[in-house]
């Protein structure tokens, strides 16, 4: 039956099995987890129903899960999957394998903290978590944004200047198991959009022997049968492909907007009422979605703002981010993860962006909704006005502070 | 059956010359044997092993099939992966899925990725080269280590007996189940052979001396295998969907007064050095009980 254009009410989760679908996966290993486990279900309804002709490997552990994605993608299947905190810590030792050998797969990742104590609520630990692994990393905003982000990351994945693994990740029941309507497009403007899988590596292909991840040295092997690269030269090349997939990224966002109309940004960023400040809040995923609706109250009652939602996390687009910030005065920035020790991730990681930069903005970062804890408008409103006080008073503090914490109740 | 022959194996060598190999590694001749059953529509997948030093460097394939290295834990979830792939494309009933893999990485580190490929009926033949130890990483214990046994991890010789594998796999209700010995080139290569052509998972377990590990001459290699079975240690057998065939090297040793003592098999090592005659009772005891099974299982 042909399908057409239309618009579906489905969770974020679903949004991300529309999109597998449609993608035409042909190999899905994964283990079920909260709060992902919807993906899986709905691919396996797919499945069942004849909508989807994939290979299920439903696995016995996100560790086999993400070592089957490997083991299928390099014998030359486009390769998806879907998993959340504690599956994303089983599978990081594939993690670097599947960049390191250059798989084009694409995990889903419906955001959840990382125990103990045991949550199964949201925060962006995990993704933060798989942030120095070689792999490109989406945060998305809404569940359109997830089916877009699929369809986008598969592509520029399997872009042969890329041959680079992405993470899809999206807030934890806030859009995993949150309903709202989504455009589903025609197949046949999907198939012309992205094309089958063409692999650098097919061990399907057996008039082509290989040996696929083997031993490398310190220093280039030369011998009469050629010359191999050694491991530096091989993660070179992994660091060159992540920094230039920067303009793929951006070409690939462009040509899906010209194509079905939806844009995010320029690709690496969305600003929002940004034009008429130089005071910005700078988040992602979830923490932006409520930030959308904090400043137009902090706009109320007086304070100029904007918002910088960031939508690709690695590579980190420090150029455009130097560019874009270059004549702003203040950043504040909401980090809902933590680099435990130190600040909010994000935050030290603009900063380290900024570095250098003639009259750089202040910055200022506070952590956010940590294990799911709700993250009000309040929250920003507090955080930034106390922010700006600093910025006049020329005041650097480096004291990591959370906001709406609760610790006096436990005292009473 | 029909009886394999010298003859009858392919001249054909799937390994090229110069690989890594310790002198006398039994494995060697195992993988050499093997891959000849096999044939050339083959995919292998590798976890880190003394496999992984015999594939030698990036840019060089040792072996004239293609093999997909993969971490130590990893293997049957890779050659799940790999089938899974094959029969998307429809090429699962041409190209055979091996993987080939340590006592470590089989009955360790790797067993649950095992279990798991073996319970979801995976199409794939996997091997376990079993030198009892981690040989690869310098002679730490297994859980493939026999009692008594020194290594670098049991410096006063190992507690426990050997994890018994095969019952663990034969469990699974898997389509082929069988043992094998570096000793018995031909045995190893009608059971590869076999699973070649079998549906399902099939599981063989590979005996596999190891001069460094277990402290022998390396030319001593044939005859220390050969002991483990002339003893009765490692019996030869498979079985077939449940079925339990004793492979022919090892049908006279359900006679006990044919075996020869296991003094002899565990003497000839220096790993088993001072080995106490509490353990040696043990080892007495365990291959009587082994037999007494195989002979049930027979007379059925």
């Amino acid at each position: 039956m042909k399908e057409s254009k239309k618009t579906i009410i489905v969770t974020g989760n679903h949004a991300a099995a529309h999109a597998l679908r449609q993608a035409k996966v042909g190999v899905i290993s994964a283990y079920p987890i909260t709060p992902q486990s919807p993906v899986v279900e709905k691919i396996s309804d797919f499945i069942n129903e004849g909508k989807m002709k994939a290979r299920f490997l439903m696995v016995e552990s996100e560790h086999s899960a993400a070592a089957a994605c490997c083991a299928a993608s390099a014998t030359g299947s486009r390769v998806g999957t879907a998993t959340s905190s504690h599956g994303l810590m089983l599978m990081y030792e594939m993690l670097p394998w599947a960049s390191g050998t250059r798989l084009p797969i694409i995990i889903n990742l419906a955001t959840r903290s990382c125990g103990a104590p045991w949550s199964v609520w949201d925060d962006h630990s995990d993704f933060i978590a798989a942030r120095d692994v070689g792999w490109i990393q989406f945060m998305c905003e809404d569940n359109q944004e997830i089916y877009d982000t699929n369809l986008q990351a598969f592509k520029i994945a399997e872009d042969p200047r890329v041959y680079v693994p992405a993470i899809v990740a999206y807030d934890g029941y806030i859009l995993s198991h949150t309903m709202m309507p989504i455009e589903v497009e025609m197949q046949e403007d999907i198939d012309a959009f992205l094309p089958p899988l063409t692999h650098h590596l097919n061990l399907s292909d057996i008039t082509q022997i290989k040996g696929v991840g083997p031993v490398t040295t310190p220093d280039i092997v030369k011998r009469t049968e050629g010359t191999a690269p050694g491991y530096y030269e091989f993660r070179y090349s992994l660091q060159k492909a992540l920094e230039n997939s920067i303009a793929i990224i951006k070409e690939v966002h462009d040509e899906f907007v010209d194509k079905f109309g939806r844009s995010y940004g320029n690709g690496l960023f969305k600003t929002i009422l940004t034009e008429d400040t130089d005071t910005i809040i700078f988040a992602m995923g979830s923490v932006s979605s409520q930030a959308r609706n904090a400043i137009k109250k902090l706009r109320d009652i007086g304070i100029k703002i904007g918002l910088v939602s960031l939508r690709l996390f690695r590579p980190f687009p420090v150029n455009q981010l130097r560019d874009y910030f270059k004549d702003k005065k203040n950043i504040i920035v909401f980090d809902r993860d933590i680099g435990y020790g130190y600040e909010g991730v994000l935050c030290y990681e603009l900063k380290a962006a900024l570095y250098g930069l003639k009259n750089a903005p202040f910055i200022k970062g506070y952590i956010v909704g940590l294990g799911g804890r709700d993250i009000k408008d309040e929250h920003f409103i507090e955080g930034v006005q106390k922010a700006l006080k600093q910025s006049e008073q020329g005041e650097i503090v480096h004291e990591t502070e959370f906001l709406g914490l609760k610790l006096e109740e436990l005292e009473l | 059956m029909n009886l394999v022959k010298v003859m009858d194996v392919q001249e054909e060598e799937y390994i090229y010359p110069g690989t890594r190999m310790c002198a006398g590694c039994a494995m060697a001749l195992i993988y050499r044997f093997a891959l000849k059953a096999l044939g050339p529509k083959t995919i292998l997948t590798v976890p880190a092993s003394c496999l992984t030093v015999l594939h030698g460097m990036q840019g060089f394939c040792t072996t004239k099939v293609s093999v997909l290295h993969t971490p130590f834990a990893t293997t049957g979830a890779s050659a799940s992966g790999i089938v899974a792939s094959l029969e998307e494309k429809g090429l699962n009933n041409e190209i055979c899925v091996v993987a080939f893999a340590g006592d470590g990485g089989t009955v360790d580190i790797g067993i649950q990725a095992l279990s798991g490929a073996a319970e979801r009926g995976t199409d794939f033949i996997y091997a376990c080269y079993d030198n009892e130890a981690y040989m690869n990483t310098g002679v730490q214990r297994s859980g493939a280590t026999p009692q008594g046994a020194h290594t670098t991890t049991t410096p006063g010789g190992k507690m426990k007996p050997k994890k018994n594998m095969l019952k663990i796999m034969e469990a699974h209700g898997i389509a082929y189940v069988a043992t094998a010995n570096g000793s018995y080139p031909i045995d190893i290569y009608e059971k590869f052979k076999k699973a070649r052509t079998m549906i399902g998972t099939k599981y063989i377990h590979i005996l596999s001396p190891c001069p460094p590990g277990w402290g022998y001459d390396p030319k001593e290699t044939i005859k220390i295998g050969r002991l483990a079975v002339e003893t009765g240690f490692w019996p030869l057998y498979e079985i077939i969907n449940g079925k339990f065939n004793l492979s022919r090297e090892s049908k006279k040793y359900l006679d006990p007064s044919k075996r020869k003592p296991i003094i002899d098999y565990l003497g000839a090592q220096k790993r088993f050095k001072g080995i106490s005659d509490e353990d040696i009772e043990d080892y007495k005891t365990y291959i009587n009980n082994l037999w007494d099974e195989i002979k049930k299982r027979i007379d059925h």
